[in-house]
Formats: structure tokens, sequence, C-alpha cells
């Protein structure tokens, strides 16, 4: 069984319909690549799959390991393992980072009915995991991303991702505002969390990200839908020739 | 009109209880007479109500209607209940001075330990000793004049003059009488370089449908550094009236925290008065409001004289269809150049019936001045509750957390860790009821 099987998807917001028909599968252990021009709802597809209110599903489904996402809400979804890195991570002040992260990891862990975590435990996890993303403690100590800079925003989701372990990550545009060595850095913390069992869907406008993940499969969304998927040479070639190829196709 | 209303309406109830409590209540001849005339100024006016400019957002005649008997004397059942309450709402590291039902009770206080760094006594044997000016307010306010004739006790403190508490001081009013009503009044007096906390918690044992009048003076020297938490924990379905009367010297620190998750009716007014330079005022309210309750905030700051600082900044959650009132007057004599007084309301609220009342006033007679208010109104972030639903928080574990954080701001301003500690679990427990 796929654990993620999106079929026939039409989104509308606001009276107006954003996916027109989207269909994609993921399998476990699959990484795959979503590219495609601005606006044509590649964040649309994720925030749908993750259950973020104020959008319409007006025919199709999702599927995750079988069972429809759509009943779910968005806490249970995250509980399933379903994982989405914000395109832009909202600061929340007031709300410790650590106090934030114990809460969601025992709240997803009480969903699934294991034991909380003890303190020491998390404690060693999150300093593991946040010494290898290289992100200091006392920016832990802050409120949830408040006065981060854009990379550090963009690490900490992944810092979340590794605390998390979810099945699926979906990761929006992750390389957005990152400088080189902290692409680097958050690639690196990504691949370490490639496994047999876990699938990623990278959404990007730049081969440069897929040079660190590489893809299993690439897919170019466009107006909605997806027009083409390939193997990882896709990217270089949409690198090379741009979207303006499969305008017509959507 | 207002008086014939007054008369047939709630004043009747008091006019008998205070005939049948007059010979209970402590106190000289003198100040026997204090009290009936601060009884009949009540009786003249009654309960406030909407027209009365003051209390426009907080209708007792229509939120209480009517005063209910004086609380007897608690006895030995009603005393064995309130230790236990006690005990649950004792601040860690803080000695007690504890009131039940209105009346001091000397076994379940911390006297001894008290009396080492301060003088303790009683309003009691205070008035026996003819200190009448403790009763004696300006205050036309009917709630105040009630509270006057009725005061059956409360803790009279003094703070010598550069004294350093060693550790906060509790005030805890405990309720055990159902349907019966408890008037106490307290004075504080700190003297000059002196440093202190001191804490007034409400709380109830058992005791339903009950209402607190309460009044406190504070009086605080020059150079002193005080930190005064109010924590209002009433059963929720009581009421609770209190007034507070605060002078303030010169070059002193002044950090006044108020929290109120109970009571299905309250007030608190606070009267405080800049008078002496060079102070600094800062309060901090937060109000958490559900159900049907009612809670309302009614400060008036006043600058006497110059180059004093307030900070008043209030939040509220309100939920269900409960409904908050903000009301904050600031005061610039004409001598007090330099104010700069500042207020700013924050409302946070959780259902569409929830309401919000917000309040401010500014009058200024000087010119030299730096004053202002401000006021925000809304719901949750949508954005924010998205962002951590989707990383597993239910929906009430996710709205709890923004309003921790909401409140928070509030309570971090409490420097003790103990007692902050001890304000933040209120406010998870209110949290916990809601859900
Ligand atoms: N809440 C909304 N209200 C109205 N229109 C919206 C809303 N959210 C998305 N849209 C529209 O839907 C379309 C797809 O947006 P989406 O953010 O999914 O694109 P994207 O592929 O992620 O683009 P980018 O590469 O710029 O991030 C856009 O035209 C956008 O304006
Ligand atoms: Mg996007």
């Amino acid at each position: 069984m796929p654990l993620l099987e999106v079929k026939d998807l039409k989104v509308r917001v606001e009276e107006r319909e954003i996916l027109h028909g989207l269909t994609l599968t993921v399998n476990e252990g699959e990484v795959h690549a979503i590219m495609g021009p601005n606006g044509s709802g590649k964040s649309t597809l994720s925030h749908v799959i993750a259950g973020k209110p104020g959008y319409e599903v007006t025919d199709g489904q999702i599927l995750f390991r079988g069972e429809d996402l759509l009943e779910m809400s968005p806490d249970e979804r995250a509980a399933k393992g379903v994982f989405l890195a914000f395109q832009y991570p909202v600061e929340i002040p007031g709300v410790a980072t650590m106090t934030f992260l114990r809460t969601a990891l025992n709240a997803q862990r009480k969903a699934r009915g294991e034991s909380e975590y003890s303190t020491p435990d998390f404690l060693k996890k999150v300093r593991e995991v946040s010494k290898s993303l290289n992100i200091p403690q006392d920016m832990l100590k802050r409120g949830v991303n408040v006065g981060f800079s854009g990379g550090e925003k963009k690490r900490n989701e992944v810092l979340q991702m590794a605390l998390f372990e979810p099945s699926l990550c979906i990761l929006d545009e992750m390389d957005s505002g990152l400088d080189i060595d902290a692409l680097r850095i958050a690639a690196d913390g990504v691949n370490a969390l490639r496994s047999p069992k876990r699938a990623m869907v990278v959404i990007t406008h730049y081969q440069r990200l897929l040079n660190y993940i590489v893809p299993d499969v690439v897919h170019v969304m466009s107006k909605g839908r997806v027009v083409k998927s390939g193997g990882k040479d896709l990217a270089l070639e949409l690198e090379a020739s741009g979207y303006a190829q499969f305008e017509d196709a959507a | 009109m207002n008086v014939a209303l007054a008369k047939t309406g709630s004043g009747r109830a008091v006019s008998d209880l205070f005939a049948s409590a007059e010979g209970l209540l402590p106190g000289s001849p003198a100040i026997k007479a204090a009290r009936r005339q601060a009884f009949e100024t009540y009786e003249r006016l009654g309960l406030p109500h909407r027209r009365i400019e003051e209390w426009k957002y907080t209708d007792l005649r229509a939120l209480v209607g009517e005063v209910l008997p004086l609380a007897a004397s608690p006895d030995a059942g009603a005393l064995s209940k309130a230790a236990d309450a006690v005990k649950a709402h004792a601040i860690a590291g803080a000695r007690k001075l504890v009131l039940v039902d209105g009346v001091f009770a000397a076994d379940l206080s911390d006297v001894k330990a008290i009396a080492a760094e301060a003088s303790v006594k009683t309003l009691r044997e205070t008035l026996e000793k003819d200190a009448g000016d403790i009763l004696t307010t300006s205050s036309t306010d009917a709630v105040i004049s009630l509270n006057a004739a009725l005061a059956t006790d409360g803790v009279v403190l003094e703070i010598a003059d550069g004294a350093q508490l060693s550790a906060p001081i509790q005030i805890i009013h405990v309720a055990t009488a159902a349907s019966a009503s408890a008037y106490s009044r307290s004075r504080v007096r700190i003297g000059k370089g002196a440093r202190a906390t001191f804490i007034e918690s409400f709380v109830a044992a058992g005791a339903k449908a009950y209402q607190v009048n309460d009044a406190v003076i504070v009086e605080i020297g020059d150079n002193a550094d005080v930190a005064h938490i109010r924590l209002m924990d009433d059963a929720p379905d009581a009421v609770n009236i209190t007034s507070q009367f605060v002078t303030v010297g010169a070059d002193t620190k002044l950090n006044f925290f108020n929290m109120t998750t109970g009571g299905a009716v309250s007030r608190l007014q606070g009267f405080i008065k800049l008078a002496g330079e060079g102070s600094e005022l800062s309060i901090n309210g937060v109000n958490l409001l559900k159900k049907t309750e009612h809670g309302d905030l009614t400060l008036v700051v006043d600058h006497a004289v110059p180059n004093c600082t307030s900070r008043e900044i209030f939040r509220a959650v309100i939920d269900d269809r409960a409904h908050s009132v903000f009301q904050g007057r600031i005061i610039v004599r004409p001598d007090a150049q330099k104010t700069d007084g500042k207020m700013m309301t924050r409302a946070l609220l959780l259902s569409d019936e929830a309401e919000a009342d917000n309040k401010p006033e500014l009058e200024i007679f000087a010119d030299d001045v730096s004053c202002g208010h401000g006021a925000t109104a809304g719901a949750l972030d949508d954005t924010l509750l998205f962002y951590l639903r989707a990383r597993g928080l239910p929906e009430k574990d996710a709205q709890a957390l923004l309003i921790q954080a909401f409140v928070g701001e509030a309570i971090e301003q409490i420097a003790d860790d103990d007692l902050r500690e001890h304000v933040v679990g209120m406010a998870e427990r209110w949290l916990e009821r809601r859900s």
C-alpha cells in the first residue's frame, strides 16, 4: 500500500479553484521533488495534506496508509506521522521553544498510545538533534521562532522533523532564505532522516537543493496539476529550459 | 426616585441585617456611630447600578440584586474546612494571615513568625482600641460605605521603616459559609526604605453563593520597594467586591499584580495616589473569565506630584458569555509635571458571545507630561493555532498554550519564583477547567 495517495484532488479557496484534479502517489522510502512556477499550487497542496482550515476540497481523495486523511484533524494527522515543514514558519511569542517541542512531542505520543518522554530523555534527544543542526541551545529558550533569522526558522523546522520522526515529511521551500552553508547543514539533517520507512516530498524552485537531497521522482506542477513526472534528470532539464513548455500542457 | 428604589429594593435586607449585626461588630461607641452613619449612606444610595457613571458596566442591582445576611463567626467545623483550603492555597515560603468568613483565625496564621519582622494586629482589636480612622474614607461609593458599616475583622499590618521582610506575607480570605456575606477591612503600612511582598488570596472552602466585600488600605513610605499580589479565586457563584486605597511616597517602587480566576461577579476598584516624587508604579491585571462570569477591574491612578511613572497593563481572557470590564483613569494634577502614565488593555475573546468593555480616561491638568492608552481585542490567531495543531497539539491544548503565552507576559512581572510558579499554576488550573 502506498504511504500517500492523492487522487484527482480539487481544492477551492474563497470560491476559486486552485487545484484542478491533482494526482500523486508516494511510497515508503521514496523522495519526491515537486517543482513548479509561483502560484501553481504547491503550498496549497501541502496545506491541504496537513489539514489547514480555509480550503474546500470539492473532489478527490487523500489517503495515508489507506486511511482517509481528510477526515482527520491536523493534530491527528501529525500523530499519524504527517509533517509539514512550512514555507513561512510563524513566530509564537511567549511560548518557549523547549516547552513547545516537549508539549508537541508528548501530545503526538499520547495520541498514539505511547508513554510520554521523561524530561532527561527529552533533553538528551533535543541536545543531540540541535547539535547536529548547528542550533545553539539558548535559541531554544526563546519564543518559538521569535527573533530567529530566516535560515534559523528553517533549521528549526528540520529540528522538529528530526524530533517527531514522522513517516511523511513535506518540505515546502526549505531552501529559500538559506545561505550555502546553512543549506548543506539542513540538507544533511534531512538526509539523515531518510529511511526505507519514511518518505519525503520536497517542494523547491531550485535544482541546487536536489544536489543535496537526491530525489527518486521529480514532478512538475503547473496551474494546479501535476503535468509531468520523471527521474532526477527532469530537474536538470527544468533548470535549463524553464517551465514554459509545461504551461501549455496544463 | 433612585432613593425609593434603593429602599424598597436591596436596602431593606441590609436594614434588617444591620440591626441584627450591630451588636456583634467591634468598636467603641464613637465607632458604632460612624458605622451607623456609613450604613445610612449605603441605605440612601442602595447598590450601585448602571446609571452611576463609575458602575456603568457593573450594575450590581442587576447582577447581584440582594445583599446576603452576615456570615456567622466560624465554628470548629468551619475552621477545619478552612485549614484544608489554606493548605491547598498557601504559597511556598510565604507566612500566612488567615481570615475565615471575614474573621481572623489566629490558629491558622503564622502570627509569631510575622511578628518577628512586623507588627500585626486584627481589625477587631484595633477598633476596640478606638482607631476609628481606619473605617473612614473620603469615598461616597455605596459598597465602600457598606464595608465601613459592617467590616467585622481584618488584619492591620505595620512594616517598620527600613524593615526588609525575609518572606512574603500572604493574607488568605477563606469562605466557608454558603449564602452569607463577609465584610473585611485591612490596613498595610509599609515604612520608609522597607522592602516587602504581600499577597491577598481569596478562596472557597466548599462554600457556595457567598458574597465578599473587602477593603484594603495600603500606605507606603518613601524609598520603599513593594510587591503587592492579589489572587481572586473565589467560588464560581460567589460575589467579590474589593476596594483598595493606596498611597505611595517618594522614590518608591510598587508592583501590583491582580489575577481573577473565580467569582460570578467581581470588581476590584483601586484608588492609587502617587503622593511623593520619583516613584514608579507598575500594575498588571489578568482576568480569566468563563461561563457567565463578570469581572471588573477599575483603577484610578492619581498623579498628585511631579516625576512619577505609572504603567498599567491589563489582559483579559474571556470565554463563553463572560464579560470583562477594564476602567482606567489617570489623573495628572496641575503640579504633576513630567508625569509618565500609560495603560494598555488586551482582550482575548474565546467565543463569539464573550464581551469586553474598556474605558480609559485621561484627566490631565499639567502640560509637560507623557500619557497614553491603547487597547486591542481579538480572537486567537488562526495561523498560530494551525502551526501548533500541525505539530500534534489538540485544539484545546493549542489554545491553552497561546492563552498561557498571552497572560504569561503579565505573570512574568512577578519577581518571586515561588509566587510566580503559584500564579502560573492557577492559570493552568483555570485552563484545565475550560476543557
Ligand atoms: N488563502 C488564499 N486566498 C486566496 N488565494 C489563495 C490563497 N492561498 C493561495 N491562493 C492562491 O492560490 C494559488 C496557489 O498558491 P500557492 O501558495 O499554493 O502557490 P505555490 O505554488 O506554493 O507558489 P510559490 O512558489 O510562490 O510558493 C495562488 O494563485 C494564490 O494566490
Ligand atoms: Mg509556496
